[in-house]
């Protein structure tokens, strides 16, 4: 599990690891749906993260905890 | 020297790359990259941040130089105890060129060095009394400082001193924030880990002091984030910003104060100009306070044009009004500069390592002058600054990434540019070359770059460097092969 945070960028949203100092824009999101979003993230580097859907945020940025699925290969 | 096309500068490379042993030249060609500006990330093309390798000649910087040089040094009033032996601050004291006003060692300390002087002793009984000894020591003689920081040398990690429990005791003692800074030489691969430690000691011990205290702000409440102040950048900065009807609430952290910093959290939008230094900060503001922050660069006429716009962009017509007033006034000022010195720079040939992040917003001002960067690369960027970089920069241009001294020197032979823009440590090899160059880490001692007037004097000094005659003569007289002799044995 890795802190993460999640921001609106210019083009969609872009996510944020701290702990790497990794910035990466979110491809697609599995749940984005007022009651239901997030899930698993797809990031444009290759890695995925997958966080437990909660209710839409009223406000981004956000920080939330991870899981990893699969890492981008270095 | 034309461009080079992208197997020329892929060859160029690998001819570099021939010295070095197998498993040494596997690591570097991750570093060394021919730039690709269809690509969007930079990782596809460059590694960065990574630990250097062993036995080359790094220009890598530590945590405690990112810290206490770079983000914490900086605020004036406050007093930035390097805790640790006394080489560490002394060798890098006030060498930053962090300008300020105040009286320095009477209410302001941002030249002076404050060090805990580890001797053996301290290492082997611990150094907590000498820092608690130390913090009256300070009190006592120096009673007009806001605050102490404590930035940690190596030692104090190694050993295991516990300096925030001495912090929060001494605090309570004078009455002034005592901030503990874990930032030890050894950690991370390079002084960009030292920001981020500083940024979050901000975060935890400074940032929220004066959340819901009363706050006079006006709608056009603005903080300058990341501005060092070198040769008076931020000030540069400051004139425009206000011109334009914004009020700049505070500087971080070239002639910054404590008490700015704990304002921040009050204004409505950040700007942010060195964004690899400072953008942790601004990150955790956007978060906690919902105030936005905006990436500028204020070097050259075009890019700092397309800066105030979408700062402008943010408020009210009144504050577009007023920007766009300005850019008119400062067009003729701009079109003479340009006028004058274009014609002496146009074409001339530019390649820069300079240890901070600077290349990628000065290529915009090279380019303002007709002048072109071809090779350009950073001591500690991430990814993300070469995802920025990529599209600044000129296909197939040399991108080179923590640069080691040998390839550095090599590629400046190959390339032979007209100029390099150098930073402090490996000028030296240049100015022995005998190319032109600038030091453009702290400006050469000239400055400020930033904004409309320091496009000026950034202008002139590229002029300096480029028509001085000194480099001409660099080569003796014996060494010399006259023209006539060589023709006769020809």
């Amino acid at each position: 599990m890795a802190n993460i945070m999640i921001r609106q960028g210019e083009k969609g949203l872009t996510f944020y690891l701290p702990k790497r100092d990794l910035e990466a824009s979110i491809e697609s999101i599995e749940f984005d749906s007022p009651e239901k979003w997030g899930g698993e993230l797809k990031l444009d580097n290759g890695g995925s993260y997958y966080i437990d859907p909660i209710a839409k945020p009223p406000r981004l940025p956000i920080s939330l905890r991870a899981k990893r699925l699969g890492a981008a290969e270095d | 020297m034309t461009t080079l096309s992208r197997e020329e500068t892929e060859a160029l490379i690998a001819e570099v790359l021939e010295v070095y042993p197998e498993k040494a030249k596997k690591d570097r060609a991750k570093h060394l990259a021919a730039n690709d500006t269809s690509i969007e990330q930079s990782k596809k093309c460059i590694t960065s941040n990574r630990k250097s390798l062993p036995g080359v000649m790094t220009i890598r910087g530590c945590a405690y130089a990112g810290s206490k040089g770079v983000v914490w040094g900086p605020i004036k009033d406050m007093i930035h105890i390097s805790h640790g032996p006394v080489g560490c601050g002394q060798y890098s004291r006030a060498g930053r060129r962090n300008y300020y006003v105040g009286t320095t060692g009477i209410d302001t300390f941002g030249t002076m060095n404050f060090t805990s002087d580890f001797q053996e002793k301290d290492i082997v009984f611990g150094g907590d009394k000498k820092l608690t000894k130390l913090i009256e020591e300070v009190e006592q003689l120096f009673p007009l400082h806001n605050g102490i920081s404590v930035q940690s040398e190596c030692p104090i990690g190694l050993i295991g001193d516990d300096i925030e429990s001495v912090s929060k005791k001494s605090s309570v003692v004078i009455g002034k924030p005592v901030i503990p800074v874990r930032c030890e030489g050894f950690r991370g691969v390079s002084q960009s880990l030292g920001h981020h430690i500083a940024n979050d000691a901000i975060r935890d011990w400074v940032l929220d002091k004066r959340d819901g205290q009363a706050f006079e702000s006006t709608p056009y409440d603005v903080a300058i984030i990341g501005d060092y102040n070198i040769g008076g950048d931020a000030w540069a900065t400051r004139i425009l910003l206000e011109e334009m009807g914004l009020r700049v609430v505070a500087q971080w952290s070239g002639d910054g104060t404590l008490a700015e910093m704990m304002n921040t959290p009050k204004v409505k939008l950040n700007l942010l100009h060195c964004y690899r230094s400072m953008n942790y900060i601004s990150r955790h503001m956007e978060e906690k306070y919902g105030i936005p922050y905006m990436e500028y660069n204020f070097f050259g006429p075009t890019k700092i044009i397309e800066s105030l716009r979408k700062i402008a962009g943010f408020f009210d017509d009144s504050v577009k009004e007023k920007t766009e007033a300005m850019i008119a006034r400062y067009q003729p000022m701009m079109d003479a500069i340009i006028a004058k010195y274009k014609p002496r720079l146009q074409g001339k040939k530019v390649m820069l390592y300079v240890g901070g992040l600077r290349p990628r917003h000065v290529i915009g001002a090279y380019e303002d002058l007709g002048m072109e960067v071809i090779g350009t690369g950073y001591e500690f960027a991430h990814n993300d600054d070469y995802d920025r970089t990529i599209k600044e920069m000129g296909d197939a241009t040399l991108l080179y990434d923590d640069v080691t001294g040998f390839e550095l020197e090599e590629f400046v032979k190959r390339l032979k540019p007209d100029m390099v823009g150098s930073g402090i440590k490996e000028k030296y090899i240049f100015q022995k070359m005998g190319i032109p160059l600038r030091q453009m880490h702290s400006w050469d001692y000239s400055g400020p770059y930033h904004g409309y007037d320091g496009f000026a004097i950034f202008a002139r000094d590229m002029d300096i460097a480029l028509s001085n005659p000194t480099f001409k003569n660099l080569t003796p007289p014996w060494k010399k092969v006259d023209a006539e002799e060589v023709k006769k044995a020809a």
